[in-house]
């Protein structure tokens, strides 16, 4: 069942039962002629289109019917040092050990569910449960770029020195967005990540 | 080549933007008034979504090392909705707007700046595209275009003091107690191309659960905790986690870009009918 909800006169935001199928549906509408943006959220998808509506309900279940569609996204290996300024925090608030942390997170195997906040900033689920911490109740006025960071059901990587709120765990050196290569974003939604160790 | 005199408060370089990036994270950018924008580059023959500047309450002074065809407009000025002949040497001082917020420079042949993702718009939110101006820069014009300069134009209307905004529900209008709009809104002064950001009685929320984040668009009208609303202008994040009442009309999307802070405005709600549901 897919609801329909408008977004402005161009938009709709197609709600999904969970983020395989939004990441099912937009990848099946990215190349669909005549609409501007298509962005999956953790289970909804944006689309805008140009001049005429087109027959989204019927693309989108095909998209979810045809499981040539379906998420193979591609698989990322991030190397990660755990020295992030809110480890110790996080292993208090989950009571385990700072290594602990950094095990867990690296055992998991993440899927890209969207992105957003920054350019190509992935949120990524299907990290270890023991790890749902909130976020910092005071957010940071500068995240350094490829610190790795726990909010909720998510995992991240910011992509540039920003503000953020997220807990920081870690750190990498890969570099998640440059706008020179051909696909500017590292991780596009449906792909699968893993940390190891840098 | 022209040389940045004084930049003003805040000077960008603003094209149409870059929509189909949004989900890899990338703001659609571009002109926050895009009527502007194509008055100016229709008065000097270049195509409607050319790269000028916008320029924030008051204007920059800049020469011109080179003869050009320059049209200022968006917020009014002096100089504003005509073609402009600035000889090579002599100085354009935009100058103090008597209304609006973001005045165009366009200049015959574009600001010629790098294209970053097929835009050369400047995004302050995620720092793609030339950084904002700076006294002392030089920046490069494009060659000029084939199409003539177009002069048979109309001066466009005035923006009124107090403008009211057609605004269609959706996507999360179900969030909110009815008429949570009503009444006039006042701009806060803490606005910036990111979101316009409204004062006025909290809007009452009816659903309390927290929204999973999804994709908004310009415009979407998102209201966080604190009931004070904010109108998602071009430098937005693609995403957001906060309900989205409504999104203001595409035609009133330029009036909503010279908001000034301290202005009050109101908003007529759309529904979008019961064939929302249907493809």
């Amino acid at each position: 069942m897919i609801e329909v909800r408008r977004a402005g006169e161009h938009g709709v935001v197609l709600e999904l039962q969970d983020n395989a199928a939004a990441v099912r549906v937009a990848r099946g509408l990215a190349s669909e002629p005549g609409l501007v943006d298509v962005v999956p959220g953790h289970r909804t998808v944006l689309v805008t289109w140009e001049d005429e509506r087109p027959e989204l309900i019927k693309l989108a279940e095909a998209a979810l019917g045809d499981d040539e569609a379906a998420p193979i996204g591609a698989f990322v290996e991030i190397p990660v040092r755990y020295d992030g300024p809110d480890l110790d925090e996080v292993a208090r608030l989950t009571a385990l050990s700072p290594e602990e942390v950094a095990a867990r997170h690296m055992r998991a195997e993440y899927i890209v569910g969207f992105l957003g906040f920054a350019p190509g900033f992935a949120y990524l689920l299907g990290g270890d449960e023991r790890l749902r911490v909130e976020r910092r109740v005071e957010p940071r006025e500068r995240v350094p770029a490829g610190s790795v960071a726990l909010a909720g059901p998510y995992s991240g990587i910011y992509p540039r020195e920003s503000p953020g709120g997220w807990q920081l765990i870690g750190s990498t050196t890969t570099v998640l967005f440059d706008a020179t290569r051909d696909s500017p974003a590292l991780l596009s939604p449906g792909d699968r990540v893993r940390f190891v160790p840098a | 080549m022209i040389e940045v005199l004084a930049a003003g408060p805040l000077t960008t370089v603003q094209d149409s933007g870059r929509p189909g990036w949004a989900h890899l994270g990338v703001p659609p950018s571009g002109s926050a008034d895009p009527q502007a924008l194509a008055l100016g580059n229709r008065l000097v023959g270049n195509d409607a979504g050319a790269a000028a500047l916008e320029a924030t309450l008051s204007g920059p002074r800049l020469r011109f090392r080179v003869t050009a065809l320059v049209a200022v407009t968006g917020a009014e000025t002096e100089a504003s909705n005509r073609p402009l002949e600035v000889g090579a040497g002599e100085v354009l001082e935009v100058g103090r707007f008597l209304n609006g917020v973001r005045a165009y420079v366009s200049v015959r042949g574009g600001i010629d700046v790098e294209p970053v993702l097929g835009s050369r718009s400047t995004d302050l939110l995620s720092g793609l595209g030339p950084p904002q101006l700076r006294e002392g820069d030089v920046l490069p014009i494009g060659r000029e275009p084939p199409t003539a300069p177009q002069l048979d134009l109309a001066p466009p209307p005035p923006f009124p003091a107090e403008p009211t905004l057609r605004l269609l529900l959706g996507p999360r209008d179900d969030w909110f107690a009815p008429n949570a709009l009503a009444g006039t809104w006042r701009v806060s002064p803490s606005s910036n191309r990111v979101g316009v950001r409204l004062e006025g009685p909290p809007i009452e929320r009816i659903r309390h659960e927290e929204l999973l984040s999804e994709g908004v668009v310009t415009g979407a009208l998102q209201v966080p905790p604190s009931g004070q609303p904010i109108l998602l202008l071009n430098d937005h994040p693609t995403t957001g986690g906060y309900p989205v009442l409504g999104v203001v009309h595409a035609d009133d999307l330029p009036l909503a870009g010279q908001l000034r802070p301290g202005q009050r405005l109101s908003f007529v709600l759309r529904h979008s009918g019961a064939s929302a549901g249907t493809p």
